[in-house]
């Protein structure tokens, strides 16, 4: 058994596209307020852990413990349930939909049930909704406004307060940042900053070295769907980071696995 | 400045004054310059008023009777585009919905027929006795089933097949059309019973179309059926990822809009007395242009049954108005396809525009 406050660990954890083989035994950890970065070139399996992790595809082997029992998630849904949200690097926002809309979709607040046809309680979402940007400290001109109508940025910042409106035990963000200004990164990072100090434990995935480095406690390196590395920020520096990520170097309890 | 309009830290409104300019007001505001159209139109070529009273004698503001064909004539096809617009923002099409008018009224009929017209035997008796003389119930939950069925294999179809709703649809309109046909061999069903008269009798129509506009207005504004609608339209991973059994929804929506469409077949039967093979042709094309002119996105994820009602209303007066300029039945259509591609090049042109930034 692991101990006791690791909240996600994955043992041999292996995906195959039919001959591509994306992810290949992931031996994974993370314990509770831990904030991991997970680094990699294009293509080196981080979003497709990612997915395998919360439920969107089912792996082709291996096991995934959560909270310390091995789990296996049907869809997205089951993965939230239990306290797994995810920023997806494809946003996963309905455009035609506000704010407090998509904050909500797929477990919107009701006034009563009625099966579908439940009656919905706006005025409810709308201050949770309203609670969870002030606690994220996000940036949004109008609620009203719908997704479509936001930059890059605002519709980043939605997606990252959906996860935080919801009390989680694991957040997990792919490339959360990847496509935003400078003020808008800083917003974002803020958000990661204030999920540390509320004891959440983060999965982040990135390319940026600066970031990471100023984020996370501990980096984990795929390369070419195998984990090559897993080091603490303070015994490592970028220089080291990108040898693992370009092959130059691998761990040494890694050795096999990358042969 | 950009950030000017931005909130910061803790300083968060919402601001309802800020709302943006619906497009339903643009609806609205078309319907309103057509009808100004026709008055003019109405006042150089005819020498009189479409929409008001101007006799002397009246005491009334409206010319009314040209106000109660507008909506009467609107009202059964309105039933129809109200499932349809729901399709449509589910991100489908539902081209069956016609055929279904027709074969739903076929077998509806069949089940509201008297025994005997003037003492002798009903001579379109479609069923035999047994079937003649039947409380209304029975045609109507008749009507409802048939249609309740061909929207579960559409939504089906849809959901699970991979099928493209405009192909799984036109298949269920060939197929239903051609169940109309075969009921009777194309033979019309007539002299239905009284309380089977009544139902679409006089105002009727219109009654039932506004109650069920109303009623689907609300559904879709407030309630999780209604979000969800929206959301598979808008992005249907998305609103997989988001934990929405999106086939399942899909088929609720098509059931949906076949039931509706035995709604209007009940309707338009008993209002002509009669049933026929040919019934509800094109019926399908004339709720789609409603909910587009009304501003429903053919791409999904916009629309409203507001907008849909307006459309319908619109549709309603260009007719009435042709006739109203005794205009040939020719144009009336054209003028309607004009109209139809019109509403979608402006659609396009409004979901560019928003692709770029205001
Ligand atoms: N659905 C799929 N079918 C087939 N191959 C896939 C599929 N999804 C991913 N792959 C392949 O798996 C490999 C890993 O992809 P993945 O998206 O996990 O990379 P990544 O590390 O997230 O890269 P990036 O930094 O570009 O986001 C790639 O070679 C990709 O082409
Ligand atoms: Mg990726």
């Amino acid at each position: 058994m692991t101990s006791s406050n690791t909240i996600l660990e994955t043992v041999g954890l292996t995906k195959h596209y039919g001959g591509v083989h994306a992810l290949e035994g992931a031996d994974f950890k993370i314990h509770a307020g831990e904030h991991v970065a997970i680094m990699g070139d294009n293509g080196a399996g981080k979003s497709t852990f990612v997915r395998q992790i919360t439920g969107v595809e089912r792996p082709t082997r291996g096991q995934i413990i959560f909270n310390g029992a091995s789990v296996t998630f049907e869809n997205p849904m089951e993965a939230r349930e239990v306290g797994i949200e995810t920023v997806f690097q494809s946003l996963a926002l309905a455009d035609e939909l506000d704010v407090p809309d998509n904050l909500f979709l797929g477990r919107e607040l009701v006034r009563f049930r009625l099966g579908p046809f439940s009656i919905l309680d706006y005025k409810a979402m709308r201050q949770r909704t309203m609670e969870a940007l002030e606690k994220t400290a996000v940036k949004i001109p109008n609620l009203k406004n719908t997704i479509r109508n936001m930059s890059g940025g605002q519709r980043q910042c939605v997606a990252i307060a959906r996860t935080a409106t919801f009390h989680s035990k694991l957040t997990i963000m792919d490339e959360p940042t990847a496509a935003l200004g400078v003020q808008e990164t800083a917003q974002v990072e803020n958000i990661i900053r204030t999920l540390k100090q509320q004891g959440e434990s983060l999965i982040l995935i990135s390319h940026n070295m600066r970031q990471v480095f100023d984020l996370v406690d501990r980096i984990v390196v795929f390369r070419r769907g195998r984990i090559v590395a897993d080091l603490r920020k303070e015994e490592t520096d970028p220089q080291d980071v990108v040898a693992y990520i370009t092959g130059a170097k691998t761990g040494a309890e890694f050795q096999d696995a990358a042969a | 400045m950009a950030t000017s309009n931005l909130h910061g830290v803790g300083d968060l409104t919402f601001d309802s004054s800020n709302r943006r300019w619906p497009n339903e007001m643009n609806v609205l505001l078309a319907l309103i310059l057509i009808i100004g159209i026709f008055e003019l139109l109405g006042h150089l070529m005819m020498g009189q008023s479409f929409l008001f009273d101007t006799s002397d004698r009246s005491t009334s503001i409206f010319n009314e009777q040209r106000l109660r064909i507008i909506i009467l004539q609107v009202s059964i096809v309105g039933i129809i585009a109200i499932g349809v617009t729901q399709v449509i923002i589910s991100g489908g099409i539902d081209l069956s919905s016609g055929s279904v008018v027709g074969a739903a009224a076929m077998i509806a009929m069949s089940f509201a027929q008297v025994a005997e017209v003037n003492g002798n035997a009903n001579p379109t008796l479609a069923l035999g006795p047994w079937a003649a003389d039947l409380p209304v119930l029975v045609p109507i939950a008749v009507a409802l089933l048939f249609g309740l069925l061909a929207g579960i294999i559409n939504g089906s179809l849809v959901a699970y097949t991979g099928i493209p709703p405009f192909i799984a649809t036109l298949g269920m309109m060939v197929t239903a059309r051609g169940i109309a046909k075969w009921w009777t061999a194309g033979r019309p069903i007539s002299f239905p019973t009284d309380g089977y008269r009544a139902v679409g009798d006089g105002l009727m129509p219109v009654i039932i179309f506004v109650t069920l506009a109303v009623l689907f207005h609300l559904v879709l504004r407030h309630t999780v059926y209604g979000k969800h609608t929206h959301a598979i339209g808008s992005n249907e991973d998305a609103a997989r990822m988001s934990g929405i059994k999106v086939g399942r929804h899909k088929v609720l929506v098509y059931t949906i809009a076949g039931m509706l469409a035995g709604v209007a077949a009940i309707v338009l039967s008993s209002k002509n007395l009669t049933a026929q093979a040919g019934m509800g042709v094109m019926y399908e094309l004339d709720a789609i242009a409603m909910a587009v002119i009304g501003g429903v996105s053919l791409s999904g994820g916009r629309g409203s049954i507001i907008g849909t009602v307006l459309g319908a209303l619109i549709f309603g007066v260009i007719i009435s108005g042709f006739t109203f300029l005794r205009l040939d039945a020719y144009y009336q259509e054209m003028v309607k396809g004009g109209i139809i591609v019109a509403a979608v090049v402006l659609d396009q042109w409004r979901q560019r525009r928003a692709a770029w930034g205001p």
